[in-house]
């Protein structure tokens, strides 16, 4: 699906609490946020990718009120500077789930990463507002988005791999 | 320590009321205004003085004031820019967000609620008729006294017989959770899901996740308050039968169709613990009624369905951080109550009621916009609240059940919106400051 400048389809605008909701695609909802780090915590991000592995290890369903598929953290350098590159893939738009997202990070420990971006707002765990301000401000559209399986959301495909697994099961106890 | 003295007390209790009248006013300057509140101000009850004098007293008052009616009163822009911007806005203006689309957008709302012309909400709660029509006269006489106070609209709100229980038009048991909160002195029914932390409702206090942060200024207006959204809401009884019938072939499928719509038989029984039958001593038993949950005892909806009213905008176990989307509920039913048998007569009548919370966007936008109007909730999609939630005849209702599911197409509108505002709850020291000019 081509995604006109912006990020908005102009005459499909659905507005969600904190503004106008970006689209669903065959790729689902998602963001990808791009932001300069503040300079020299480069180690801080990959200490918080150990504290966020022991996390999920500890609670493998710790994220699951977010109904994301995948996450992706990536650091990169241009020009000298460093940046941060955090895209999600989800199904439903981030706005309705702010709250529970904020709240789960600000347990979870995950917040010491967009601590160390420039321009995060330092009151970020009391007012969801600035946070979706920020992370408005640092998503960077897509102007394409492609789904092998379209619109398909996370549940569906882990309830298609129980049947799987049950009917595979099935077939072992049938021989 | 909660200030009981200072609270409005309608966010912790319901006075024992038959009937009530809620009067949408106008301020045409701040004198006006501060002059007709000098009058009210004494007529309003702390949770103190309330719960001291419930035995005899005969009627019970609340004050809240939209944004606008705050700016009319007076207080200065410095402080206005303060309160969030849901509330600045106003309900209306949040229409597309909460789903108030079609029959239920507020170009078809009544009672000059829309406008910034509305400025405040008298609710006025009595035991019976006769005492609102004797009430209801003295607040005309306090509107005579303060000129330049109107009246913009009112609505009379009343209890509909059988009178042993609070319940709506549709005849489903009402007031059946009640949020307890910490410090109030009340003890969580079974299941109700604990104490909570008087910050999510009433502002100054820790909620369930900190100390107080970001309220409205200065401490004196913000402190005590709280926000209250109003929603009328007509009931489409007539067509709610008629569904009822066209989809139950007998008296007992129809009360089953009820029943999974809601998620409780009318008698207030939960499906979880009733599945197969109702159980009106079940559903009479506050110890009993609320005691349950969704993740382990109906994870697939085959007793309450995953799209049913109560599964929407009370998740329980299968919403994450539950304890920070509560809200109270109170109001009562208008309208006259539709004979059994008897078809649609065209009156209007529903359910006027009131959501209070400590953040409108937080708590009630989002059951709304995400528990309520989500056809996605709980990947169901092509589904809204069948009670409350916007249907314009597209939608559907699945029930799972064995072996295979029912589904119902067309989905016809129950309930359309009929009205609508937010206000702001001041505690009493911010009502006297109100008063004196800010």
């Amino acid at each position: 699906m081509a995604i006109p400048e912006g990020g908005f389809f102009p005459d499909a605008v659905e507005y969600g609490r904190y503004g106008p909701i970006f689209p669903k695609t065959p790729a689902c909802y998602g963001f990808t946020i791009v932001a300069k780090i503040i300079p020299g915590r480069e180690e801080v991000f990959r200490e918080h990718g150990r504290t966020l592995e022991k996390a999920i290890e500890e609670q493998p369903h710790f994220l699951a009120p977010l109904q994301l598929h995948y996450l992706r953290w990536v650091l990169f350098e241009i020009e000298g500077a460093t940046y941060f590159m955090y895209q999600g893939i989800f199904d439903t738009d981030f706005d309705k789930y702010t709250e529970d997202a904020v709240e789960l990070f600000s347990q979870s420990g995950i917040s010491t990463v967009f601590e160390n971006l420039e321009g995060f707002p330092a009151d970020w765990k009391t007012n969801p507002a600035a946070f979706v301000e920020f992370v408005r401000a640092h998503h960077r559209p897509s102007f394409l988005e492609y789904g092998e399986y379209p619109y398909v959301s996370a549940d569906e495909v882990k309830k298609s791999l129980r049947v799987k697994a049950l009917f595979s099961d099935i077939l072992d106890q049938m021989q | 320590m909660l200030d009981l003295d200072d609270i409005q007390y309608i966010l912790l209790n319901r006075a024992p009321a038959r009937a009530g009248r809620y009067e949408f006013l106008t301020f045409d300057s701040a004198a006006a205004g501060r002059a007709w509140l000098s009058a009210m101000v004494e007529q309003v009850q702390s949770v103190a003085a309330m719960r001291a004098s419930i035995a005899d007293e005969k009627r019970w008052v609340t004050l809240a004031f939209t944004w606008h009616g705050l700016r009319a009163l007076g207080v200065d822009e410095a402080s206005l820019a303060t309160f969030p911007e849901e509330f600045r806005q106003g309900m209306a203006a949040r229409a597309a967000i909460l789903g108030d689309t079609g029959a239920n957008h507020p170009d078809h709302w009544v009672g000059d609620l829309t406008g910034p012309e509305l400025h405040a909400i008298v609710l006025l709660f009595t035991r019976d008729i006769a005492d609102r029509a004797h009430y209801q006269e003295e607040l005309a006489s306090i509107r005579a006294g303060a000129p330049g106070t109107d009246l913009l609209s009112a609505i009379d709100v009343e209890a509909i017989p059988p009178f042993d229980h609070a319940h709506d038009h549709f005849g489903y048991r009402d007031q059946l959770t009640n949020p307890a909160i910490e410090g109030s002195g009340d003890e969580p029914t079974p299941g109700s899901g604990g104490l909570l932390k008087p910050g999510e409702f009433i502002l100054g206090y820790p909620d369930e996740v900190g100390p107080p942060a970001g309220l409205p200024q200065p401490e004196v207006l913000a402190r005590n308050g709280s926000y209250m959204a109003y929603r009328r809401l007509q009931e489409h009884v007539g067509k709610f039968r008629e569904f009822l019938a066209e989809h139950g072939e007998t008296p007992a499928e129809q009360e089953l169709l009820a029943a999974k719509l809601m998620g409780r038989w009318r008698s207030g029984a939960p499906l979880v613990l009733a599945p197969d039958a109702d159980d009106p001593e079940l559903g009479a038993d506050p110890q009993r009624n609320n005691d349950f949950n969704y993740a382990q005892d109906d994870p697939h909806g085959y007793a309450v369905p995953l799209g049913a009213h109560i599964r929407r905008v009370n998740p329980r176990d299968t919403a994450a951080s539950i304890n920070r989307h509560r809200m109270i509920r109170r109001g009562a039913t208008y309208g006259p109550p539709l004979p059994d048998n008897a078809p649609e007569d065209g009156q209007e009548r529903g359910v006027a009621a009131f959501l209070l919370c400590a953040s409108l966007i937080r708590q009630f936008e989002f059951a709304q916009n995400v528990w309520i109007n989500d056809k996605n909730f709980h990947e169901l999609g092509n589904e809204r609240d069948p009670i409350v939630g916007t249907q314009d005849g597209t939608l559907e209702f699945k029930i799972p059940t064995r072996p295979i599911r029912r589904r119902i197409t067309g989905l016809p509108a129950f309930t359309t919106v009929r009205g609508g505002a937010y206000f702001f709850i001041p505690g009493l020291a911010a009502l006297h400051w109100l008063v004196a000019g800010g």
